[in-house]
């Protein structure tokens, strides 16, 4: 359920532009940060604002403290390891920051 | 609904990739048939929305998405999109207490008996929990 | 047990107190074990007091009622104002509340633009979240692991299934819907309709022409009035 677009709990980590990955860990549960990415480095498109952490909502408990969720851009060339069509091929994912590291 | 024909190990979840997170997999050509939803997939939709909705706060969507996909990649891949709804809002209703097994077991043996009285063929199978 | 909850929101009209559910969509089919199931929790809902067959009516109606056309609508509108294109893009909710569309609570909205550079393709490869309060029920090709599992790795592949063939200058950008935003597309207007109105524009664009599974095409003569 949208509850905060557009508005911030707490200072976003990352602004757009912002080099990040996504780091290659496990799920514990419920996860909304698809299994393609994982691993995977991307380029923040957006700054959504914050939202209730579905990894909680999953489970009946409130979501809170919101988090702020982006949208990251990733080269298909990066994410496919026999991507061949289209160099300038992206795919944008919406990902919560806790699953969003900076690169290095 | 198609399913793969054996069970692979791609989707075991437990840290690997989860039985609903398909992204990148293949899953062979698209079938573009349009299908008209039955009026009981329409209403199963109607009482996710209601049960979700701010008034009601039932439990949430992506609860009811924790529970498909702890479903299985075999039950995941062979059931259609409002029958894992209609499960999931089933077994949330358990979980929260806001109705009991028994009660739904009870009332699934009247709707058959209703229906096979009134005419209609029912199908044997049962509804895993 | 009652059939009244039946009564109330059978959706054809004439209907009387038979015995036999005569909705429509039964027909001859047997009743499946989900059919079964929803009836079972449908009905204890209503003898609980938790829902009411009304609000569920209206849910159902209210479904019924969204469709591609209103979507149609919205890209048309964009077509012929560039302030609100540019409006729509900024704050979709906003945009859409302009012209009386109240998106609810469930999600917010976004619209991608086309360009010569650029192709949208939505899909949602976790489930199946899709702008149902702009475009109606999602296809069930939409909802298929083929469809979510291949538009992510291969969406050059999956448009050419459409039809939909990009030339190699044209970026496609995949839009994955994995939180609470849904995407809509906002096609480009095709040369060919300079001066159309924007119930003619509306009626070139289809529901995949805003999922990104197609472009608008021209006919040879533009129809009078829109196609219902």
């Amino acid at each position: 359920m949208v509850s905060a677009a557009g508005s911030f709990s707490r200072p976003p980590r990352f602004k757009p532009g912002d080099r990040v990955w996504v780091p290659a860990r496990a799920a514990l549960g419920h996860c909304r940060t698809p299994w393609y990415v994982r691993g995977k480095p991307g380029v923040v498109a957006a700054v959504h604002g914050s939202f209730r952490d579905p990894e909680r909502l999953a489970y009946h408990r409130p979501g809170l403290p919101a988090q702020v969720l982006y949208k990251v851009r990733f080269r298909q060339l990066d994410v496919w390891p026999s991507y061949l069509a289209g160099q300038a091929d992206h795919i944008e994912v919406d990902i919560y920051e806790p699953w969003l590291e900076p690169q290095p | 609904m198609p399913a793969p024909k054996r069970k692979t190990m791609l989707r075991q979840g437990a840290g690997g990739r989860a039985a609903h997170d398909v992204g990148g997999l293949a899953f062979g050509p698209i079938d573009r048939a349009e299908h008209d939803l039955a009026l009981w997939e329409k209403r199963t939709d109607a009482m996710q929305r209601l049960l979700t909705s701010p008034g009601k706060r039932a439990f949430t969507v992506d609860g009811l998405r924790r529970v498909i996909e702890d479903y299985g990649e075999q039950a995941y891949d062979r059931t259609t999109y409002y029958e894992k709804w209609i499960r999931a809002l089933r077994n949330l209703l358990v979980e929260q207490d806001v109705l009991t097994r028994e009660e739904i077991e009870r009332r699934m043996a009247e709707v058959r008996q209703k229906h096979q009285t009134a005419g209609r063929r029912v199908v044997k199978a049962k509804v895993p929990w | 047990m009652h059939d009244d909850d039946d009564h109330q929101h059978h959706h054809h009209a004439g209907h009387d107190h038979a015995h036999l559910p005569a909705q429509k969509d039964h027909d001859a089919a047997p009743m499946g074990a989900y059919e079964v199931l929803e009836e079972a929790v449908r009905s204890l809902l209503i003898e609980k007091g938790i829902l009411t067959s009304g609000e569920i009516a209206a849910a159902v109606d209210l479904m019924d009622s969204r469709s591609p056309a209103l979507g149609a609508k919205v890209v048309a509108r964009a077509w012929v104002d560039a302030a609100f294109k540019k409006r729509l893009i900024k704050d979709t909710r906003a945009a859409l509340l302009e012209l009386g569309i109240d998106i609810g609570t469930i999600a917010e909205f976004s619209t991608v633009e086309n360009t010569p550079q650029v192709h949208n393709v939505i899909v949602c490869t976790l489930c199946s979240c899709y702008p149902k309060m702009l475009l109606g029920i999602p296809p069930a090709w939409y909802k298929s692991l083929a469809y979510r599992s291949r538009t992510v790795v291969d969406p050059r592949g999956v448009l050419t299934e459409f039809g939909v063939e990009l030339g190699r200058e044209v970026a496609v950008r995949v839009h994955d819907s994995t939180a609470d935003l849904r995407y809509i597309v906002l096609p480009m207007r095709p040369k060919a309709t300079r001066g159309w109105s924007e119930d003619q524009l509306a009626a070139i664009v289809t529901r995949d022409c805003m999922i990104g599974t197609a472009l608008p095409t021209v006919p040879s003569r533009p129809a009078r009035r829109a196609a219902r």
